[in-house]
């Protein structure tokens, strides 16, 4: 079934679509500018604006599903943002399947996550300006999924770029986050020029930035200018996505507040990537090349995430890892085309149920250990928090892959699908996949044991205050338990007579991938693999205790706990290299050019300087100048006479 | 006697006007060194009218007169108008406006 | 008509002279009225030089106007703005006269070589043109009002604007109305009633003698001694008050005192 892109205008309930980004927004404009008179009753109106946002999306969401496949595509155009002759740039929004799943998940998640953070964020005195933030993250990333053209989706884009910025620096008067919310940024700018580029190339190719000329375009435009958009908009995938090489910044990003981890880093912002090249299918169909870079970048950074999460002892920077390489999954499973599509999304899906429940598992952990976030100085915990223990076992078995929770069900097929691809790339991508498979087993098992089981290894603060570990309150306990249920049962309901393949597959297009191996096969390989990874880390972690401070190790641990020196090598590369080239730039500049701009306008200066005392202000010496220019005047003019 | 020489004595008479605009300083001064260049003109105007035996040169010089009038009177104002703020009538004193 | 009959060469080598000498005299007299006596001269000279070529009303309007209106004028200007000022000779401008002379000298030397150099015709002489309309005041009257109408009567309009012209850069506007002499009536006694030293009665007249009769001259009080009240201040300051010396100063001696104590003080600040 290939995709087509024939929305008709929203009317009726459709056209409610709006108000489900200005639910949010409004809700961060009136804590914004409502100020401290608003810290009373803040939180509560930044849940109401994102769980009526969700209501909204929800009765979206049926309103859709009471129509046929063919007719489930909706735009809504707002107003025009630059009318210019020659150039029009609309505001307007398009929901079809594939807007509404994100719209579902970041509402949902989203309202979730805002109900935790009025008991998470209860004793910080801006937990207001929180709030505001969240909203207006909800509002740019409904944006960035809902814009129904490109340069909407890049306002959008930069909108959760900022709100990331601002959420990574919530504790700002700690210099690591301010640091780490600056990283962000910048690395983001990398990516996101490459996005920026990709949308002016549209441009010029289309002379549109709505999807409908871009996407129907795209199969007649030529090879190589799609090749180009399709890497450019790979490297802005990157970027926001945290994919290798502009992987960087996430691990960093866990400074931030636990829930703002959970959402925007690990749910919703930085899977935008992802959507980003499901949502381009039609450039990516046309160029196989880009989609093979998109794959290997998939395949690098899912192992490569996952390497990091084995050597992390922070438990956020372990579930950072995790993170960065389930998108690894994704994003390979998006640069197969067709069969990986909709496996993508899935997973996305499954994923933004499981990590965030594992997140806000994390953050619970964290509130009864006082803010300690070394796993080392857990164990034993599983006694004295009985929910979040449940419910981060249930994560953990759903992001392993065990049957028969939901990562199972999308991780297999991703699995499946690269094996499918065919040929060598097709075997390299398929044993890439697995080996994540073991090494994800591998980490979050150790994650568990480290954290729930063995002994206590329990420090005291820095205050001297000894942790009395407590089960968090119910308002932090429901959204994991709504979470946990999610990781539990989503990937069967999806799978349930193929329900998300036929929800998606007008969107994005699917075909059934055929793999060399047998299916069954290729399971229960699969869940060998698994069983291995966790056997392995049982071995480490739970036979024998975890030392509470961490031993030297091999070589390669060193090199995951500096996160396989990504960071070292943009010091080297990047920064000492900009540094010695600004150094050149600044000597040049200071010797060459203002050399020679300082020298014509001193000479000038000076030659004025000297010139201007002949305006003595002497009426008398004016008319002497006039004289004797009269007399030379009048010589002249004879000799020229004759 | 030639009548060319009334120009000469005309010529003579005109370069030491303008001699006398570029080194007094007294404004009044200088204004009547420059009545001495207009009449210096006007006396070649009418030796001219007397070489061509036209009268076209002395209703020149007639008009030279109008207007020269016309010139002291707003000229002598600016003195006063001048003395009044400055208490003097030197031509270097008014030398604000410049570099 | 190549020469002059022999009474115009007399008239026009002494005239020449004269009127050189008095030009020269303008420039080089420190005196202004001086200056302008020797601009008359020159004037007179050249109006005597236009009769004698046949101008005979532009000889008598160069003495009536110019000599008569507009060098009065100019004395006029003189005397409001100070018949004794002086103008020093000394240059200030480091360099004008160095190099005003020889540029001067090198016009003149130009403009009389260009006259020597010229191909200048004949002398046709203005006899004719004169007879034209029957006398020289008739001929002018009759180009004036003919073909320079139009030039005659742009030359009213620069006349009437040059006098409008005059009268607004004189022109001194009164920021407060001035007042009457009942109101200075009631503002001097106002100041009296205050403890300020003022005259009630007005000051006294200067003195009335035989031998002089002059606004310099002090009145005598009963006691036969002058009254310093009776002359103007400015006089006694420029010490030209006349009999009866030393007249004291008005205030002299306070005034002393008061800058010998200001000295004082300020001396004492200096060696604080």
């Amino acid at each position: 079934m290939t995709p087509s892109y024939a929305p008709v205008a929203a009317t009726g309930t459709f056209a409610l679509t709006a108000w489900v980004i200005l639910l949010p927004l409004a809700g961060a404009a009136i804590l914004l500018i409502g100020g401290r008179r608003t810290n009373r009753w803040g939180h509560l109106l930044g849940c109401a604006a994102a769980i009526g946002s969700f209501v909204l999306g929800a009765v979206l969401f049926f309103a859709l599903l009471a129509k046929p496949g063919a007719q489930r595509s909706y735009d809504q155009h707002v107003y025009t943002w630059i009318p210019v002759p020659g150039f029009t740039a609309d505001v307007g929004f398009h929901l079809d399947q594939l807007s509404i799943v994100f719209v579902l998940l970041i509402t949902g998640v989203g309202s979730l996550i805002h109900i935790y953070s009025v008991a998470y964020m209860e004793h910080d005195e801006n937990r207001r300006k929180f709030f505001c933030y969240l909203n207006l993250f909800l509002a740019a990333m409904l944006v960035l999924v809902l814009a129904d053209n490109y340069l909407l989706l890049y306002a959008g884009w930069e909108g959760v770029g900022l709100a990331s910025y601002l959420l990574i620096g919530f504790w700002q008067h700690k210099p690591s986050a301010a640091v780490a919310a600056k990283k962000a940024f910048i690395v983001n700018r990398v990516g996101d020029v490459g996005l920026s580029i990709a949308v002016m190339l549209m441009y010029t190719t289309f002379g549109s930035f709505a999807f409908g000329p871009v996407l129907n375009g795209a199969s007649s435009a030529k090879v190589g200018t799609m090749t180009a958009i399709g890497l450019l908009l790979l490297l802005g995938a990157c970027g926001k996505s945290a994919q290798f090489p502009l992987q960087s910044w996430l691990l960093d990003a866990m400074e931030g507040p636990t829930p703002v981890s959970a959402l925007i880093h690990a749910a919703t912002m930085v899977t935008a990537g992802v959507y980003l090249i499901v949502r381009s299918n039609a450039i990516f169909d046309v160029s196989p090349n880009a989609r093979l870079v998109v794959t290997i970048i998939g395949a690098i950074t899912l192992m490569f995430g996952a390497i990091i999460g084995c050597a992390k002892d922070d438990i956020k920077k372990a579930l950072a890892g995790s993170t960065m390489s389930q998108i690894g999954y994704m994003i390979l499973a998006a640069g197969l085309g067709p069969i990986g599509y909709v496996f993508a999304i899935m997973h996305l899906i499954t994923h933004g149920f499981f990590k965030a429940g594992l997140f806000l598992g994390a953050g619970s952990v964290m509130h009864g250990m006082n803010d300690d976030v070394n796993m080392r100085h857990y164990g034993a915990l599983r006694k004295f928090m009985p929910w979040t223990y449940v419910t981060f076992g249930l994560g953990y078995l759903a992001i392993i892959g065990v049957p028969p929770f939901s990562g199972y069900w999308s991780k297999d097929k991703i699995i499946e699908a690269a094996f499918a691809q065919g040929g060598t790339s097709g075997w390299i991508l398929g044993c890439a996949a697995l080996l994540g498979a073991l090494v994800t087993a591998f980490y979050m098992t150790r994650v568990v044991l480290m954290t729930f089981f063995g002994q206590k290894r329990w420090v005291p603060d820095a205050e001297g205050h000894e942790p009395h570990p407590h089960e968090s309150p119910w308002i932090m306990v429901v959204p994991m338990v709504v979470l946990a249920v999610g990781s539990v049962a989503a990937g069967f309901l999806f799978s349930y007579h193929n329900a998300f393949v036929n929800w998606l597959s007008p969107v994005t297009g699917f075909s059934e991938g055929h793999s060399p191996i047998n299916t069954a096969v290729l399971q229960v390989v699969t869940l060998v693999v698994v069983a291995l990874g966790i056997g392995y880390a049982y071995l480490g972690y739970g036979l024998q205790q975890a030392p509470s401070t961490p031993p030297l190790g091999s070589f390669a641990t060193r090199a995951a706990r500096q996160d396989l020196y990504g960071d070292a090598f943009n010091e080297l590369v990047f920064m000492r290299g900009g540094q010695y080239l600004t150094r050149v730039l600044v000597y040049f500049d200071m010797k060459g050019v203002d050399g020679v701009v300082n020298g014509v306008s001193a000479g000038l200066g000076g030659s004025s300087g000297r010139l201007r005392k002949l305006q003595s202000g002497f009426v008398r010496s004016y008319a002497l100048s006039m004289f004797g220019g009269a007399t030379l005047l009048i010589v002249a003019l004879l000799l020229v006479r004759g | 006697m030639n009548p060319d020489n009334y120009l000469y004595l005309s010529a003579i008479l005109f370069t030491l006007g303008a001699l006398g605009v570029l080194i007094r300083r007294n404004a009044i001064v200088v204004f009547m060194c420059i009545e001495l260049m207009l009449n210096a003109a006007n006396l070649a105007f009418v030796t001219f009218s007397r070489m061509h035996g036209a009268l076209d040169g002395q209703v020149i010089a007639f008009f030279t007169m109008v207007v020269a009038a016309a010139e002291v009177v707003v000229g002598l104002a600016i003195i006063i108008s001048v003395f009044r703020t400055r208490r003097s009538a030197s031509v270097d004193d008014a030398n604000l406006l410049k570099y | 008509m190549g020469n002059t009959g022999h009474g115009e060469t007399f008239l026009f080598w002494v005239g020449s002279i004269i009127s050189i000498l008095g030009a020269l005299g303008l420039i080089f007299s420190k005196k202004i009225v001086h200056a302008a006596l020797c601009l008359c001269t020159v004037m007179l000279c050249l109006a005597f030089f236009y009769m004698a070529q046949g101008a005979v009303f532009l000889g008598v309007v160069q003495i009536v106007v110019y000599t008569g209106a507009v060098m009065m004028l100019f004395l006029f200007v003189l005397m409001l703005i100070g018949i004794e000022s002086q103008d020093s000779l000394v240059e200030t401008i480091r360099g004008q006269r160095w190099l005003a002379v020889p540029f001067v000298l090198a016009f003149g030397f130009v403009l009389i070589g260009v006259y020597a150099h010229a191909n200048l015709p004949e002398f046709v002489g203005t006899d004719a043109a004169n007879a034209k309309g029957g006398g020289n005041v008739q001929s002018l009257a009759l180009l004036l009002f003919s073909r320079y109408f139009w030039a005659f009567e742009v030359s009213s309009a620069v006349l009437i604007t040059s006098a409008t012209g005059a009268m607004v850069l004189t022109h001194r506007e009164r920021t407060v109305p001035r007042k009457s002499q009942r109101e200075i009536s009631i503002e001097r006694f106002e100041r009296w009633g205050k403890g300020e030293k003022v005259s009630l009665t007005g000051l006294p007249n200067p003195g009335v003698y035989a031998q002089h009769n002059a606004v310099d001259t002090p009145a005598l009080l009963p006691d036969g001694s002058p009254s310093e009240a009776s002359v103007n201040a400015t006089l006694r300051g420029r010490d030209t008050v006349r009999g009866f010396r030393p007249l004291p100063l008005p205030g002299a001696r306070r005034n002393g005192a008061a800058v010998a104590s200001r000295g004082d003080a300020g001396n004492e600040e200096v060696s604080q």
